[in-house]
């Protein structure tokens, strides 16, 4: 259960965010997940569900929304680019195993919505 | 109703555990402590390996462990009772990794200052702890052979992450459809830097080569 720890990780960091900017209310949270990142959207969701419910009226039951991003991979043997998910480390085009994550690991925190 | 307005903060949540985890480092460096972050599925032998690591070193290092477990204490009572040397047992709370903030919480348990070489034994997993540094000063791990040749093709980042791979039980080698080479070539193909050590923990072949490895990695973070 990472998604847990990421969670928590996330909701300090907004917090940070949201003092900064002297935010009474954190409404939503925008991330943005790779395809193979390792998080599940789904388990991410329910933990933070989970969490937001037991926090103070700051991100008391905030809003979560996720966005999935494409993973790419990109063959140093013919330069080509292609879906990780699909084809994984061997390039669909020419067999080689020269290749590596262009995107798609991502675990990021777009943007928040405050009042 | 009050106005509602969008921040964009576009940063990776791992950013925050990095910056910790070399705060964390620094620290250590100037203390002149060496942290081991020790990572491996479980069963893989984790605990009988540090016990037989740790009876070769304890007359050169002052040395103290940190045990992380979903729940119990029975590794850290093991530690202490085979080797004598002090061992506190963290907690996760469920959670499958430490991070960063975990281990800096763990290691104001221990007297720093009397030690030279401190060693985390991560919760048995081969996903999460990869994903979060830790803020040690080495990544190693432990594959232990009824887990198969194909342990680097199944969990690459972990394979990648680390300075050392262990090849943990031998012995028993003749019994599983292992093959050294095999595992060496899929090691290599996700880390080629990595230092790859074949032992067996309950005998104590190959643990020399460990120690002294780690000697060298000690003596370097030391200067």
């Amino acid at each position: 259960m990472h998604e847990l720890g990421i969670v928590f990780h996330i909701i300090k960091e907004v917090k940070a965010v949201a003092a900064q900017n002297a935010c009474s209310k954190v409404s939503k949270v925008v991330m943005d997940i790779g395809e193979v990142s390792t998080v599940v959207p789904y388990y991410l969701e329910d933990c933070w569900k989970w969490a937001v419910a037991r926090e103070d009226s700051l991100m008391k039951d905030c809003r979560l929304e996720v966005n999935v991003l494409e993973a790419v991979t990109r063959c140093d043997a013919c330069s080509k680019e292609y879906s990780t998910v699909k084809h994984a480390k061997i390039c669909p085009y020419c067999g080689s195993e020269e290749t590596f994550l262009l995107r798609g690991n991502e675990v990021e925190i777009k943007e928040i919505e405050v009042e | 109703m009050s106005d509602v307005k969008v921040i964009e903060i576009k940063k990776s949540i791992f950013e925050e555990n990095g910056r910790e985890a070399d705060e964390l480092r620094a620290e250590l460096k100037s203390k002149g402590v060496f942290l081991l972050n020790l990572m491996s599925s479980p069963g893989s032998g984790k605990t009988t390996t540090l016990i037989s690591l740790i009876n070769k070193l304890k007359s050169r290092l002052r040395i103290a462990v940190m045990e992380a477990d979903i729940d119990s204490d029975v590794d850290a009572v093991k530690i202490k009772q085979a080797t004598g040397i002090e061992s506190i047992q963290l907690h996760t709370g469920g959670m499958c990794h430490l991070d960063a903030e975990m281990t800096r919480q763990g290691l104001e348990n221990l007297p720093l200052e009397d030690i030279d070489l401190a060693i985390l034994e991560n919760v048995g997993n081969l996903v999460c702890p990869a994903e979060f540094d830790t803020g040690s000063c080495c990544n190693a791990m432990i594959l232990s052979v009824p887990e198969g040749d194909d342990k680097a093709l199944k969990y690459p980042l972990m394979f990648s992450i680390c300075d050392l791979v262990i090849i943990n039980k031998i012995d028993v080698m003749p019994y599983f459809n292992f093959d050294m080479d095999k595992c060496l070539s899929n090691i290599h193909k996700r880390n080629p830097k990595a230092e790859v050590i074949p032992i067996c923990a309950l005998s104590g072949e190959g643990v020399d080569r460990v120690a002294e490895w780690l000697m060298e990695r000690i003596a370097d973070w030391q200067k």
